[in-house]
Order: structure tokens, then C-alpha cells, then sequence
């Protein structure tokens, strides 16, 4: 079976998700279950970072997909971060790149949210 | 006349994935594909197998896929048979990712990914049996 598991970290109202492992049709509810708890606590600001993702399917991706809208309309966001480039490149195949915030690292991302000012 | 052929058969379960992968990966690596290629065939041959195990067989994992490499002088052949429902080539459309944020979509990407990964994807129905072929040509040069 595939490995992946996502852990929290929190930096003020930011809430930062490691991946580790593999995200395909298998793993990706994991990823879904994760995100449907930050809404729940109401975090709708969220940076997933992906240093130790190794692999990503189309069922990953699905999930960022299913979400980003949702919490984009209660001010939020998703910004992915530190992708390797062999998972980078699946999100960019698809033209991920154009409507999600992709940055180089989990820093620039966290400098992003703090230059849009929470409700 | 292939010069090798390796088949790996699995019960239509998510939980197979990563050994689709492994096994693709072994047999790729093997037949000299560069690593960009081999992590290209895996890949669609993970799409492959999810799309069987999500749409032709609705989740059931009581069911079978048989996945077959095939190498030739010129190129890689992925095989992929099943006995699930068909696929509607007739209906299919290319997917638009800003509508499908828009409409909350989860998937829908995974036969565009396969067509972008590999060089040339088949598809036939045939007597009650689906049978994919995901087709990389070895580099030119």
C-alpha cells in the first residue's frame, strides 16, 4: 500500500500541512480528511507543504481542486509550497500554476498570507 | 514479436497502486527507458489503473486488471485489460481546469494526464473486455 501521511503545524491563523509520502487515489481522502478538519476549526488559511511528497496522481490533485474555491470565498486560500521538482511538474502539466499560489518555499508563502490582512 | 513481456494481474483495489507503480517501474527501468520516461509510464499506468478501478469496475474491488510490458526495439507497450464497464469515447471532453474549480470537481484529469505522459494512447472494447495500450517510444537520438 502506499505511504503518505500529513501532519500540522500551526503559524498564527495559517495553518501548515506536511505531506510526506505518496498522494494517489489510495492516499488522497487522507489529504481530503485533513482539509475538511481545518474547515471545521475554521481555517480557511492553509499552506501545504511539499518537501517530502514524493509522488502525486490526478486523485491529489482532484483534492486541491475540490477545495480551493470554497475557501477562497471565506477569505482563505491554499498556497503549496517547497514541491519537488518531479511533483512540481505534475501540477504544472495540468496548469495548476495559473490558478493556485505555488511557491519556492513555505516562508514565501507564509509572507503571502501576511500581506493580505485576515477579516 | 515483443522481446520481453512481464503481466501483473491485481485485484481492482486503490490499495494495489503502488505496486502497479513498483512493477511498472522495474520493468521500465529495465528496459532501458531514460527516468523522466519510466516516471512518465508509471504514472499514467497509476491513471490508468485508478480510472478501471473507479469507473469500469464503480469500486469493486472483487474484480481483476491484468497489466502486461511489452518492450520492442522501438518503444514500450503498457496493456491494460479489464472486463468493467466501458468507456464513452463518444462523450469524453478534454477537461478545463478553471470550470472545474469553479464546479468544486475533484477528478476528472485522468485520461488527459495519460495522453500528455505517454506518446500514442488506444483504446477498444472487445467482447465484453476493455483493453488500454499506453505506447512510449524510445528517444530518437
Amino acid at each position: 500500500m502506499s505511504e503518505f501521511s500529513v501532519s500540522y503545524r500551526a503559524s498564527g491563523d495559517v495553518r501548515i500541512l506536511d505531506l510526506n509520502g505518496e498522494l494517489d487515489a489510495h492516499t488522497a481522502s487522507e489529504l481530503e480528511s485533513a482539509i475538511e478538519k481545518c474547515k471545521e476549526e475554521d481555517t480557511v488559511r492553509i499552506i501545504v507543504n511539499g518537501k517530502h511528497l514524493v509522488y502525486i496522481s490526478s486523485a491529489g490533485l482532484g483534492v486541491f481542486m475540490a477545495f480551493i474555491e470554497e475557501l477562497r470565498e471565506r477569505g482563505g486560500d491554499i498556497k503549496i509550497a517547497a514541491l519537488r521538482p518531479k511533483v512540481y511538474n505534475v501540477f504544472d502539466l495540468l496548469g495548476f500554476p495559473m490558478l493556485f499560489d505555488i511557491t519556492d518555499t513555505e516562508e514565501e508563502a507564509v509572507t503571502r498570507f501576511s500581506e493580505t490582512t485576515s477579516d | 514479436m515483443s522481446i520481453t513481456e512481464h503481466s501483473l494481474v491485481i485485484r481492482s483495489t486503490t490499495k494495489n497502486l503502488d505496486r502497479v507503480r513498483n512493477f511498472v517501474g522495474r520493468h521500465a527501468t529495465a528496459a532501458s527507458l531514460s527516468p523522466s520516461d519510466v516516471e512518465n509510464v508509471k504514472m499514467a499506468v497509476d491513471e490508468a489503473c485508478a480510472n478501471v478501478i473507479e469507473h469500469a469496475y464503480a469500486n469493486e474491488s472483487d474484480h481483476v486488471i491484468e497489466i502486461t510490458i511489452l518492450t520492442f526495439e522501438d518503444r514500450l507497450v503498457v496493456r491494460l485489460r479489464d472486463k468493467g464497464r466501458k468507456f464513452d469515447q463518444e462523450t469524453y471532453q478534454e477537461p478545463d481546469l478553471a470550470s472545474f474549480v469553479r464546479q468544486k470537481k475533484s477528478g476528472g484529469f485522468g485520461v488527459h494526464l495519460m495522453r500528455k505522459l505517454m506518446d500514442e494512447v488506444e483504446y477498444r472494447h472487445l467482447d465484453g473486455q476493455n483493453e488500454t495500450l499506453l505506447i512510449k517510444y524510445r528517444d530518437a537520438s
